[in-house]
């Protein structure tokens, strides 16, 4: 089996009193879909953030490639390769879709402190940019204001942006929250297809979705891993039926 | 439509000369300055996203520092005390904002306001700045290369001149960097940090880079406007000039280059007829103001001009 792309190791987040993620070891291996799932409030999200560096760990270790990233500012962690969508669409509204990815692009040059050529003139990131529009469908809106995209496809922009600045690990924050089933089918398929190239982990409430794209799955019930392993191994745990699956009403 | 329109607007300014007054000589020259400025904070406000209402702080070191540069009764080097001046301005940014750029919103508006005040207060209160009183430029910065003089900065036309070439000098200038990567970046800031810090982008560097350009143009304004008149005081760092450039940027178009300089215009002129018509030239004025903000919510530039579509682009001139 390969090394785990990200590691981490008694990860903790204290709000105050209140222990949003606590002790969480997880393993998110290239060339895999990891699943979190569990009921709202969790702290699937809050993982997330601490993943990506919009909030630092109370605790515990967060390794990338075997480098500790714990702490560190979101831009260096999105730099090193982690790229991560939200769960409320973050994407540039007033911008052209084709913009919205330009700017991804443009954020793997060593830097942007250029003030002279024109950044439409800088080729290579415009192809960058029409390759992801390509890659999640969306070629024909290259030109479309972001804001005035379907809701499903300004989801899809938000993925092609991420993966424009080429990251190593997806962080994908409820990607098919408020889709249509074709559009979630669509969006379903492209991270299958993603996730030969990355390793991504997806925090999801659609069961169906994950049982037929997750390779792992990761339980959690209030800030803990309660069980975590195969999609068989999950649907069995007769500790997952009680808090999640069978016992509490699933997630919608 | 756009380029025609504003080289026409050019082409106008640059034969104005001919037939203007020496009164109208000044004013517009006048004018031309509070749009270099105006468009300097434009950078910040409609362009990174970054309201400053200290803005005056940094137009009144290029102007200070023209009168520091000055010896008492000879001219001072146009060509050493213009970069120092523009330095010193840009420099007094740079660590302002590293201060200031820590926050965010109203909190932003309140810190680069405190700092203004701070630098207004200080030269009240300093005998080597003049205190309240200001202070005078005897003899206007010199621009001899080699014994050759390619200007008179005391002479009005020629000075008129030195007025458009910088307006127009900072306009493209603007125009190019906002095209740049660098331009791209800061209107994605603007449009979305969050956004921007999770695509890997040191927003703070950006953030701060954008606000020593807008520190550096707003010295020159203010280094101009010094040698203009000949006189500098504190009223130069006054929340009453900040507040008077950011009305410019809002009642010309926020966002965009034109817009600033349209609004130097519209508010200087509308200013100098109101104080024609009646001493109580304020309140009508205010009432302007109002309307303006609620009929013309994209400023003069707005004014029912097909050109000025919705810019799906962060690209801008």
């Amino acid at each position: 089996m390969t090394e785990p792309v990200l590691r981490t190791e008694t990860l903790s987040k204290r709000f105050g009193g209140l222990a949003a993620v606590s002790d969480v070891a997880l393993d998110l291996r290239h060339g895999e879909v990891h699943a979190v799932i569990g009921p709202n409030g969790a702290g699937k999200t809050t993982l997330i953030n601490l993943l990506s560096g919009d909030l630092a760990p109370s605790s515990g270790s967060i390794l990338f490639e075997g480098r500790e990233i714990a702490g560190l500012a979101a831009d260096r962690i999105a730099r090193l390769g982690i790229a991560r969508s939200f769960q409320r669409t973050t994407i540039f509204r007033d911008f052209s879709a084709f913009e919205n990815c330009r700017l991804a692009a443009q954020a793997r040059l060593p830097t942007s402190m250029r003030f002279v050529r024109p950044a439409l003139s800088q080729r290579a990131v415009s192809d960058a940019a029409r390759r992801v529009l390509a890659l999640v469908g969306l070629e024909a809106a290259a030109e479309r204001r972001a804001s005035a995209l379907s809701h499903g496809e300004q989801r899809q922009l938000e993925i092609a942006m991420t993966l424009a600045t080429k990251p190593k690990v997806l962080l994908l924050d409820e990607p098919l929250a408020g889709m249509g089933a074709e559009e979630s089918r669509h969006i379903v398929a492209l991270i299958a297809a993603l996730a030969e190239r990355h390793a991504v982990l997806l925090v999801e409430h659609d069961m169906d979705a994950v049982f037929s794209i997750a390779r792992r799955l990761t339980v959690m019930v209030n800030g803990r891993v309660l069980e975590s392993g195969t999609p068989e191994a999950i649907r069995e745990s007769a500790a997952v039926q009680e808090a999640y699956l069978g016992g509490a009403e699933p997630q919608p | 439509m756009r380029r025609a329109l504003l080289l026409l607007g050019a082409a106008a300014l640059a034969l104005f000369p001919l037939v203007g007054g020496a009164f109208y000589l000044q004013l517009l020259a006048k004018i031309m300055l509070m749009a270099v400025f105006a468009m300097s904070l434009d950078l910040l406000m409609g362009f990174t996203g970054l309201v400053s209402l200290g803005h005056a702080a940094f137009f009144g070191i290029g102007a200070y520092a023209l009168y520091l540069l000055s010896p008492e009764y000879d001219a001072a080097d146009f060509w050493v005390s213009a970069p120092i001046a523009i330095s010193a301005a840009t420099l007094a940014a740079l660590a302002i904002g590293v201060l200031v750029l820590r926050t965010s919103g109203v909190y932003f508006i309140m810190a680069t306001l405190a700092f203004a005040q701070m630098f207004f207060y200080f030269a009240t209160g300093s005998k080597l700045l003049g205190g309240s009183d200001g202070v005078s430029i005897n003899v206007r910065p010199n621009p001899a290369i080699l014994g050759w003089t390619p200007f008179d900065l005391g002479n009005r036309v020629q000075f008129y001149y030195v007025a458009l070439a910088a307006m127009l000098a900072t306009y493209l200038l603007l125009r190019m960097v906002l095209r740049s990567l660098f331009g791209h970046a800061i209107q994605g800031i603007r449009a979305s940090e969050q956004r921007m810090r999770a695509l890997g982008y040191p927003v703070f560097r950006y953030k701060l880079a954008a606000f020593a350009i807008a520190g550096a143009l707003a010295g020159l304004a203010g280094y101009l406007s010094a040698a203009q008149y000949g006189s500098v005081n504190p009223e130069f760092f006054g929340w009453q000039m900040s507040g008077t450039v950011l009305m410019m940027v809002i009642l010309g178009g926020i966002g965009t280059l034109y817009g600033p300089i349209l609004g130097a215009f519209g508010l200087t002129l509308l200013q100098e007829l109101l104080t024609e018509l009646t001493k109580h030239w304020l309140l009508p004025m205010g009432v302007f103001i109002i309307l303006a903000v609620l009929l013309l919510p994209q400023g003069i530039g707005g004014l029912g001009l097909a050109w000025r579509s919705p810019r799906p682009e962060p690209v801008d001139d």
